[in-house]
């Protein structure tokens, strides 16, 4: 039922982990299935350079973190929120209707982390 | 070399050569209607005759209290949704336990929503119903209790004998859906006081679409298929005859070897749940530890989810199933997992193993070398899980 893509983030997942003082974390749970997604950011001049995530779900949640991280990282904070669960999805070769809901979990984790980010920039800024 | 093992037994088994024999002459050779008066007719009546007489033996009933169906949901929508239109007159009320095959569950809720009130009676953490629960339940409208023999999911028994004992006393019909208990455990319609039995051939090596429901003489039940008048006048349709054949040589095979298969089964599950207790932190076993089917496996991994596990397993040649709700596709983890008390995170965790008897010591072997490992894998991916030196912590 699976991609041979998602298959393969599944097995080999990129940058599994956590960053150790990170400059922004998201966490979110998706309620309706229990499943929890953690990602964690380094950032420098507003480029993502390092990232890496934790998740409690799915093949499908685990590939979708996995090629969610490889999408973010290089990319500029506004590159990054302008990646959709769809585009995840896309770069996975598509995934069964019933698991769509789980990238929606990746792009929020993102969102989450680059927000987690913004708001520590701006208590720097502020002191 | 890949393996390929199949522990997913209580899903659905493979055929037996010795059933699959008996069928074939019934495709192409002896294709005759039973309803016929011609020989080819009386050629099919002789066949289900006989797999009827296979199946009533083995339940202690008479030849003419079995009716062939179309499987065991077919079985359970009979059973319920008949007793409930043929005695509706004395009362509509019917009692079952939260953690009946949806097969029963979904029946009650659609007679719910056509005027019926049905109790759905909780269970212990091991997933059995209590006989004094049944008896408090039962009311003066109460005409039918319908409770499992044998749990899907984690493999508990009930206290069938003493559940019917009450309904026996109390006048009210008993069903039970045996079609995870029957090829596995004795069954005494008369002894138990069951008054209807559901069972489906490709549980116990018969084949698929094909079951039997069990109906206690002078029983009050209305039809839910009209036509023909197969089935003495109470099942119509043209019956599925080699099917119907398969299941009565599929049946008498269990029983003829069912002590000794049962031994090898508990052996093995024994084997299986004590080498995962010894070779991985953090599980437990969901079901009765004794009182289980002889093939169930029903362990919950903390911190890892269950489609993730299924998936490793099956790249690993490891055929099992699981009640997470992801596996599924609905939002829920089983209700099953949950009526026993788990939270939904740890019954996302959860992993059936069941095993048949073409299953060896090579193969559990197998299974408690692959298994911790992947089991390593996924918690080191989970948020839920902190690894420390020297030890894991958990949050
Ligand atoms: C307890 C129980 N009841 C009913 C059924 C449904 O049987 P069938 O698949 O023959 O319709 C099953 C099989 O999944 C079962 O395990
Ligand atoms: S994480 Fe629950 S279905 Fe994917």
């Amino acid at each position: 039922m699976y991609s041979e893509k998602v298959m393969d983030h599944f097995m080999n997942p990129r940058n599994v982990g956590e960053i150790e003082n990170p400059d922004g974390v998201g966490e979110v749970g998706n309620a309706k299935c229990g499943d929890i997604m953690r990602i964690s950011l380094k950032v420098e001049n507003d480029v993502i350079v390092d990232v890496k995530f934790k998740t409690f779900g799915c093949g499908a949640a685990i590939a979708t973190s996995s090629m969610a991280t490889e999408l973010v990282k290089g990319k500029t904070i506004d590159e990054a929120l302008a990646i959709t669960n769809k585009a995840v999805a896309d770069a996975l070769d598509g995934l069964p209707p019933v698991k769509m809901h789980c990238s929606v979990l990746a792009e929020e984790a993102i969102r989450k982390a680059i927000e987690d980010y913004k708001e520590k920039q701006k208590n720097k800024v502020g002191v | 070399m890949k393996r390929s093992i199949y522990l997913d037994h209580a899903a659905t088994t493979y055929m037996k050569k010795e059933v699959l024999d008996a069928m074939i002459p019934y495709f192409s050779q002896n294709y005759g209607n039973p309803s016929s008066v011609h020989s080819f007719g009386r050629e099919a009546r002789k066949a289900i005759d006989k797999a009827r007489e296979q199946t009533a033996k083995v339940l202690n009933a008479r030849f003419d209290e079995i009716f062939f169906t179309g499987g065991g949901t077919e079985s359970d929508n009979w059973a319920i949704k008949g007793v409930a239109l043929a005695n509706q007159n004395k009362g509509k009320h019917i009692i079952t336990s939260a953690i009946e095959h949806h097969a029963v569950l979904y029946t009650c809720e659609f007679l719910e929503k056509n005027g019926f009130e049905v109790t759905y009676l909780p269970v212990d953490s091991y997933g059995m119903v209590d006989p004094q629960d049944v008896e408090k339940a039962i009311r003066p409208d109460t005409i039918l209790v319908s409770i499992m023999f044998a749990n899907n999911e984690i493999g508990t028994i009930q206290p069938i004998k003493e559940i019917g004992a009450i309904t026996k006393e109390k006048g009210v019909y008993f069903h039970t859906d045996a079609v995870q208990a029957v090829g596995h455990v004795d069954i005494d319609v008369n002894d138990m006081n069951i008054d209807l039995l559901s069972l489906s051939s490709h549980k116990f090596y018969g084949p698929k679409g094909v079951g039997a429901l069990y109906v206690r003489k002078g029983t009050k039940l209305t039809p839910i298929f009209h036509g023909g008048a197969q089935e003495r006048n109470r099942r119509a349709g043209t019956e599925n005859i080699p099917g119907i054949i398969g299941l009565g040589k599929a049946i008498e095979l269990a029983y003829e070897n069912m002590e000794e298969n049962n031994k090898h089964l508990i052996r093995l599950r024994d084997k299986l749940i004590n080498g995962i207790m010894d070779r991985i932190d953090n599980v437990r076993l969901n079901g009765h530890p004794t009182l289980r089917l002889p093939g169930n496996v029903n362990m919950s991994f903390e911190y890892i989810e269950g489609e993730s596990l299924l998936l490793s397993l099956d790249l690993k040649g490891i055929a099992a199933s699981s009640g997470s709700a992801c596996t599924s596709g609905s939002l829920d983890p089983s209700h099953v997992l949950l009526a026993i008390g788990l939270s939904h995170e740890i019954a996302h965790g959860s992993l059936r193993m069941t095993l048949g008897d073409e299953n060896t010591d090579e193969d559990i072997d197998y299974v408690l070398e692959v298994l911790p490992q992947i089991v390593r894998r996924l918690r080191e991916m989970s948020p839920l899980f902190i690894q420390e030196k020297g030890g894991c912590q958990y949050v």
